[in-house]
Order: C-alpha cells, then sequence, then structure tokens
C-alpha cells in the first residue's frame, strides 16, 4: 500500500509535468497560427491531463485515509498521528494534522477545484484556459514536488509499532475535522482567480470573460476561507482553555489575509462588470489574493514565525519563498507590461456614487490586509531593521483594525442605498432618513443605558443598527415593487424577489450579517468579566453577576467502543445563579495516556485537555474551565508505580485488570476527597452573535453563490431588477 | 476646478493619508513592540523591569498550582535556561520539552512571566522540527 501511494505520487508529479508542457505548447501552437488543430489537441490533452491529476492524487489520498481508519502502523504518519483508541471519525481527519498529510490534501483539493473550473470552462475562454492550466499545474507540481523529494505521507516503520501516539487531543473536535479541508479549499480556490487572470494577462485578453468564469471560484474561496476562520475561532473559543476566539496569531492572520483581498475583490469587480473601470486593480488584487493564499500556507510550513499553529521549523521555508517571489515577480512584471491594456473605460463620475462607496470599502479592506501583514511578519522586519527581533500583541492590531472595522461597517450599509454613477442629494436623504433615524434611537437607548465611556463600542453598535435598517429598507423596496408588478403576497414576493437577484440580495444578506458578527465582536470584547476563583466544594463566588457554587468533583473513565480507554476525566459540577435562572455546568479536564512513564502515572503525564463548561446564549455566554487538584492522588500514583513495576511478571490480562482497578480507585478517590480547585470564569455578552452573524454571511454567500438556471433568465432578471429598482425610486 | 487638476489633487490628499497612516503604523509597531530573546540572550542582556518575549523549551521539573507556575524555559538548541514565575490562564498543550512564547519581566535574579501571556506551540506540529 505504501509503495502503491509513493508510486502514484511519482506518477502524478508526472502527469503534473505533462500537462504543463502540452498546455504552453498547445496555446503557442495556436497564438502563432502554426498546428492549428494539433495545438487544441495539445490544449485538450493538457487539460485531461488536470482531471487524470485528480484521480491520481484522490487515489493517494484514499490509500492514506485507508492506513488511518485500518491504524496500520505501518505508516510513519499513522503511528505518529493516530492510534486504535482514537474514535474513527477523528481517525478519518488525522490524515491532515500532519505535514504530509495535509500537503497531499492540499494537492488533493487544487487538482479537484481545477479539474471543475477546466471542464465548466472547456468551451470557453479557449486562448485564456490552456495559461491558466498551466499555472494551476505548476502550482500543484511544486507541492507534488515537496511530497516526493521531502515530506512523503507514505514513509514507514520497521518494525510497525503496535500501538500509535494518538491524535493529539485538543485537536478532538467536531469543528477542527472540518476546519482545515474548508481554509485548504480556501486556499486552493484562490489559486483559480490567479490562474485565470495570469492567463487573461498572457494573452492580453483583458475583458469581462475571465472575470465572469473565475467569479464564482473568487466567491466560493472567500466562503470556504470565511468558514474557515469561524470554526477555528469556534474552536478556539469552546474547546481551549483561554475564553478567547482570535489572538492574532501568524497563522490565523495567514487566513484572514487573502479573505480581506478576496472581499475587496468581489467588490470592486462589480465596478469593471458595470463601467470598465479599475481593471488594475482588480488584476492586482486576484494576483495578490493568490500569491497570500501560498503565503499563509509558508506560514504554517516554514517555522519562520512564532505560532501556536505553526509546523516546527522544516525544510519547507526555502522552496515556498522562492515559489512565492516567482508569483510575485511574474505578477508585477505582468501587469507593468499591459498597463495599456489595463486602462479604465470611464472615470469616477461622482463622489457620492456606489462606485466611491466601493472604492473607499477596497481601499479600508486592503489597508486592514496591510495591517495585519505588517503586524504578522513585524518580528522579520524588525529583525531586518534593528537586528533584534521584535512582536507586537493583540493591542497593537486592536489600534488599527478597530477603527477601520467601524469604517467598513458603516460603508457596508451605505454602500447598498448609494446609486450608481451619481446619487442626488434628494435621493440620498430618502434612502437614509430611515436608517439614520435608527442608528440615532439606538444612540440614545444606549447612552440611557450609560455607554458614552465605551465610545468604539458605541459606535460600532449604532453603525450595525444603520446596516441593518438599510438592508431591511432596501428588502422592503424591493419587495413592494415586486408585489406592485406581480400582486404576490409578500414572501412568495420576497423569494421572487432573492430567488431572481440572487448576487444583489445575497450581498445585502451577507452585509446584514457582518454587522450581526461586529456587534458579537465589540460586545463580547469590550464588556467580559473573566476571573480566576478558587473553591471547595460548596463555597460560591461571583463573576460577572453570577453566584458560581462548586457543588462537587466529578470523575470518569471513558473507554473507546472496543473496550480500551481512551482518556479520564476529572473535573467539577458548577451552579451558576443569575436572577431568578440557574445552570448546571460541568468543567473537566481529560487526560489522555502517553506511550512512556510508568502504569499509573502515564495516564496523567500525557496530553491533556480543558473540556469547558459553557452555557450559550444569545444576550451572553457563561464560560468555565476547572485544573484539577491531583495532590492527593499524586502518592498514590507513585505508589501503584512500583506495585505495578514490582508485578511484572503477573499474566497480561491480570495486569490489565489490576489496572483498570487501580484507576477506578484513583477517580473514586478524587471524587470522594476533594480538595479546593481553580476555576476560570468568563461571562462574554453576545458572544454568540459572531456565530448568528458568520451562519447570516454564509447563507448570504451561498445565495449568492448559487447559479440561475439558465442564462436567459439571468438576463431577464438583471433586466427586471433595474425595472423594480426604478419603479420604487418613482414611486419614492 | 480643471478636471484633471481635481483628479491631481485628491490623488495627492489619498496619497499623503496613505503616507502618513503607514508612517503612524511602522512609528507604533517599533515603539510598541517587545523584544523576542532566547534563554541566553535575555540572561546576557536583560534590564531589570525590562520587558521580553521570551521563547525556548519547558525544562522538565516544573511545579504547578491551579494558575501559577515555576517553571524554566531552555534555549531551543542547548542547555542555558532562566526562571520564570507564572500565573495565568496555563494552555492545555503546555508540558516539558514543549516549545513556549511568554512576555517576562525580570525581577531580581528571576522572570515574572505577564498574566495570560503563555502560549505553547500546537503539538500536532512538533515532527518536523525534530526532523531539522
Amino acid at each position: 500500500m505504501r509503495l502503491a501511494g509513493q508510486i502514484l505520487l511519482i506518477v502524478a508529479l508526472v502527469i503534473a509535468a505533462y500537462g504543463i508542457f502540452a498546455s504552453v505548447h498547445g496555446a503557442r501552437s495556436t497564438r502563432r497560427g502554426v498546428g492549428g488543430r494539433t495545438g487544441r489537441a495539445w490544449i485538450d490533452s493538457g487539460r485531461r491531463s488536470v482531471y487524470a491529476l485528480a484521480g491520481t492524487v484522490a487515489v493517494c489520498f484514499l490509500v492514506l485515509e485507508l492506513a488511518f481508519l485500518r491504524s496500520d502502523f505501518s505508516f510513519e504518519l499513522v503511528a505518529q498521528h493516530s492510534s486504535s483508541t482514537t474514535p474513527g471519525f477523528y481517525r478519518a481527519g488525522a490524515a491532515w494534522s500532519s505535514q504530509e498529510g495535509s500537503l497531499l490534501l492540499w494537492v488533493f483539493l487544487l487538482s479537484g477545484w481545477s479539474s471543475l473550473i477546466l471542464f465548466l470552462t472547456r468551451r470557453r475562454a479557449r486562448d485564456i484556459a490552456p495559461y491558466a492550466t498551466a499555472v494551476l499545474l505548476g502550482l500543484a507540481a511544486f507541492f507534488l514536488c515537496l511530497l516526493v523529494f521531502f515530506e512523503s505521507p507514505f514513509a514507514g516503520l520497521h518494525p510497525a509499532p503496535i500501538e500509535g501516539a494518538g491524535l493529539t487531543p485538543i485537536l478532538r473536535h467536531p469543528a477542527m475535522m472540518i476546519h482545515p479541508p474548508m481554509l485548504y479549499s480556501g486556499y486552493t480556490l484562490c489559486t483559480v482567480p490567479f490562474a485565470f487572470a495570469v492567463g487573461a494577462l498572457v494573452t492580453r485578453r483583458l475583458g469581462p470573460e475571465w472575470i465572469r468564469i473565475t467569479r464564482p471560484f473568487a466567491l466560493a474561496a472567500w466562503l470556504c476561507l470565511g468558514i474557515g476562520v469561524i470554526l477555528g475561532a469556534r474552536w478556539s473559543f469552546s474547546e481551549l482553555g483561554w475564553g478567547g476566539y482570535w489572538a492574532w496569531d501568524g497563522v490565523e492572520n495567514a487566513a484572514l489575509m487573502p479573505w480581506l483581498t478576496g472581499t475587496a475583490f468581489l467588490h470592486s469587480l462589480m465596478i469593471q462588470e458595470r463601467r470598465g473601470m479599475l481593471k488594475v486593480w482588480n488584476v492586482s488584487l486576484v494576483l495578490a489574493t493568490g500569491i497570500l493564499a501560498v503565503l499563509g500556507t509558508f506560514l504554517v510550513r516554514s517555522g519562520v514565525l512564532q505560532s501556536i499553529h505553526a509546523f516546527g521549523a522544516s525544510t519547507l521555508g526555502v522552496p515556498f519563498l522562492v515559489l512565492i517571489a516567482v508569483m510575485a515577480a511574474g505578477s508585477i512584471v505582468l501587469v507593468a507590461t499591459r498597463a495599456r491594456q489595463l486602462r479604465s473605460e470611464h472615470r469616477l463620475d461622482s463622489l457620492l456614487s456606489r462606485e466611491s462607496a466601493f472604492l473607499l470599502n477596497n481601499l479600508v479592506l486592503v489597508a486592514l490586509c496591510f495591517v495585519v501583514f505588517w503586524g504578522t511578519f513585524f518580528p522579520l522586519i524588525s529583525e531586518a531593521v534593528t537586528g533584534q527581533a521584535a512582536s507586537v500583541g493583540p493591542p497593537w492590531f486592536g489600534r488599527y483594525v478597530a477603527p477601520l472595522a467601524l469604517v467598513l461597517v458603516l460603508l457596508s450599509g451605505l454602500g447598498p442605498v448609494l446609486a450608481w454613477r451619481r446619487a442626488t442629494p434628494a435621493n440620498l436623504r430618502r434612502a437614509l432618513l430611515i436608517p439614520v433615524s435608527v442608528a440615532g434611537a439606538t444612540l440614545l437607548v444606549l447612552l440611557a443605558f450609560g455607554l458614552a465611556r465605551k465610545p468604539l463600542a458605541l459606535t460600532m453598535f449604532c453603525f450595525a443598527a444603520f446596516v441593518l435598517a438599510a438592508v431591511t429598507q432596501e428588502f422592503w423596496r424591493g419587495v413592494r415593487a415586486r408585489r406592485a408588478m406581480s400582486h404576490d403576497s409578500v414572501p412568495r414576493a420576497l423569494v421572487s424577489l432573492v430567488g431572481r437577484n440572487r448576487r444583489r440580495y445575497g450581498g445585502y444578506i451577507v452585509h446584514a450579517g457582518i454587522a450581526v458578527l461586529f456587534v458579537g465582536i465589540a460586545a463580547s470584547s469590550t464588556f467580559r468579566h473573566i476571573d480566576d476563583v478558587r473553591l471547595s466544594p460548596g463555597e460560591t463566588a461571583r463573576v460577572g453577576g453570577y453566584d458560581i457554587t462548586y457543588v462537587r468533583p466529578t470523575g470518569r473513565l471513558d473507554t473507546t467502543p472496543s473496550g480500551s480507554l481512551e482518556k479520564i476525566d476529572l473535573g467539577a459540577e458548577l451552579r451558576a445563579r443569575r436572577g431568578g435562572e440557574t445552570r448546571t455546568l460541568r468543567p473537566s479536564r481529560s487526560f489522555f495516556p502517553s506511550n512512556s512513564g510508568g502504569t499509573l502515572s502515564r495516564y496523567f503525564e500525557g496530553e491533556a485537555t480543558s473540556e469547558v463548561g459553557l452555557h450559550e446564549g444569545l444576550r451572553r455566554d457563561l464560560w468555565t474551565v476547572v485544573s484539577p487538584n491531583l495532590s492527593t492522588l499524586q502518592p498514590i500514583i507513585i505508589r501503584g508505580d512500583k506495585v505495578f513495576q514490582e508485578a511484572r511478571s503477573l499474566p497480561r490480562a491480570e495486569r490489565a485488570a489490576a489496572l483498570g482497578e487501580g484507576l477506578r480507585r484513583l477517580v473514586e478517590r478524587y471524587r470522594a476527597e476533594p480538595l479546593p480547585v481553580t476555576f476560570r470564569v468568563l461571562v462574554s455578552p453576545l458572544v454568540t452573535w459572531i456565530w448568528l452573524g458568520a451562519l447570516i454571511v454564509f447563507s448570504g454567500g451561498l445565495i449568492a453563490l448559487w447559479p440561475l438556471p439558465v442564462g436567459a433568465a439571468r438576463r431577464a432578471a438583471v433586466d427586471f431588477g433595474a425595472r423594480v429598482w426604478n419603479a420604487a425610486w418613482r414611486e419614492g | 476646478m480643471d478636471p484633471g487638476l481635481k483628479r491631481r489633487v485628491r490623488l495627492g490628499v489619498a496619497l499623503t493619508a496613505a503616507v502618513l497612516l503607514a508612517g503612524a503604523l511602522v512609528y507604533t509597531s517599533f515603539s510598541s513592540s517587545s523584544a523576542t530573546k532566547s534563554p541566553s540572550t535575555l540572561l546576557a542582556s536583560a534590564q531589570p523591569g525590562g520587558r521580553y518575549e521570551l521563547t525556548g523549551k519547558v525544562v522538565p521539573g516544573y511545579v504547578r498550582h491551579g494558575s501559577s507556575l515555576h517553571f524554566r524555559v531552555r534555549d531551543r538548541t542547548g542547555s542555558t535556561s532562566v526562571p520564570v514565575s507564572y500565573i495565568g490562564e496555563i494552555p492545555d498543550p503546555f508540558r516539558r520539552g514543549r516549545e513556549v512564547v511568554v512576555t517576562v519581566r525580570k525581577e531580581g535574579s528571576g522572570f515574572v512571566g505577564e498574566r495570560d501571556s503563555l502560549i505553547t506551540k500546537c503539538p500536532s506540529k512538533f515532527k518536523s522540527e525534530k526532523r531539522s
């Protein structure tokens, strides 16, 4: 199996190399006018090599997955990242918890998405597609080279160990199983518009076609990256024992940067589609997003920055740097040499127009990206400038990100109500009256509640109210106009309106979701209460308006379906009272056995994770973790180790039974003789709004992404939308 | 105003604003950053009361009581180590041999960790490091 996997990787590399040659040769022959049909045959062959690559890499990935599912410890990767006690669901996901497995996942997804776009465009963009194919295959070949020459996922162990090290406990969370494939899908999807932009620049076919082709993929990349980022934040909040969801860590930032530039592109491309403007800007954004996606992968794998998520210092840094340098230099040369073809067809008519709002939104997003980039790479920058590595912390990021985020939220409400080309003062007054009134009313209410001391949060709440009112107004006007023409009921008119203008109204839903999400971020970061309290059973402490009572200690042995011990859970039952409401929380700490140490002590000296006791609500989340006090157990564990050491001659079955009994008694002892333990209690208001906002954002994104049945329907919808809009304005 | 001149004025204003903002960004990043030190460089250059970001590996034999922790951090490749007293959130993956980053201040002969500043590298990512 391992050998088959290794051979298939080499075959995949050969296929990629052939595909690059076939695509470029075919494209050059066709452009020169020599070869004719033969040139097109080479191009088709190059495209088919992408399908063959996808199939070959899929089989490689399947081989690795089967090894994990069967716990085949002759695979070095399986022995290091899984075990027979790892639950089956997590075993399947353990494949991408390693450097090698995640690189294979990257190529698998890249070849899959490349196949999809090349299949969908097999009769379109015939000039651009061969060069895009070569770029996509070039990226795949790069990753395959890493897998074949540096980090093979099919390395073996002789003899195979009888048990593996197991999947890192903190990764045993459903969100962590979906988070990496989502992020990698986002990264790999970012390379699709990049490849088509390069193709368009090389062939100087810089009309709207390449943008139309790649727009859904840019949107899908944005969606997948966003989902990946939010799942990571959710995992951090509910699994890691620190109570936060974002730490401005280098690897977190790596996913955020292409998302920001991708968001900018999704807005500015509308200006190019409608007005033929911002061509240089758009192509630069697409190229930058592709480069940032690879830069993100480099950050995780090179060990160049201190990050809790980065793989250790490895040999992959230099190859990645070379790739990024080639991508950046090539992009700059291509844009510079095609400047004449990238001239705008129109100029900005007025600063009071939707184009201006989009342009400002783009500048804010790019500024945000620059801030994140500077902060992330500051250790390298400072070392280069001063000779001393230094880093900036979350307060530095907050100083710049908070005001930029405020402007961004304001613009997400302003953009939809501004007219294209030029908004007249009368139109503007009519469009802004309700949103501004709602924001003003929100301000008065919040001031009455004493929020004047938190100006940033106060401003964010008012801007979010403005956005929600603006979006609701747009929906209401659309529905009213639709009903005037079709006499449908309100729900039917709403469904019809959104269905016929998915891109536009999907976008509005995204804006509403962003407003909700930022309300959650502002409230949870400004008004949270956090405290460490030390309690004995029966004692109570007050945190953030809650009376927290330590009711009793808890403990249990967790076994797998096959009967082997997976972990020991030691924790506490807490009762939280606020007003008339009472909640029970059960935070605990899970101890996973290590492969070394004494017979008993290895169960307490391995990996340990905090299981958060969490009560979620629309108004606030109550979050708790516990640090169990093992003082009374330590002497027993040491004594037990000695007893088992002396009883080495016992038959295996008796030894296992004695061990089981010993562990059971330890847990009972923990429950029976409780000591004071330390709890971290966090009361975080509106944190659920972040997850709800993200759900709204992704729903809107899916609506915008969902294709219309036929092209004719789309054209009709656009015409209809324009009529509806005009009618709505005439009606006022 | 002539449309061409108007465009140039707007561009000038936008570029000036961008340069000013970038200048502020650069200035504040240098003025509010913490120097990253390994244990050996920290021992050689730390000033009393100075704030540093210490990075290295956890030496076996640390003492933990609830949220308070006394441990030593050694160079990644070497045995020079410094003692750190820390109170705050202790990341789940914290163990001997793990790579950590903690913000410290020099107090007396030892170092005191800033509350909740301790981070530990994710243990799933250690394999490549062993190889290098």
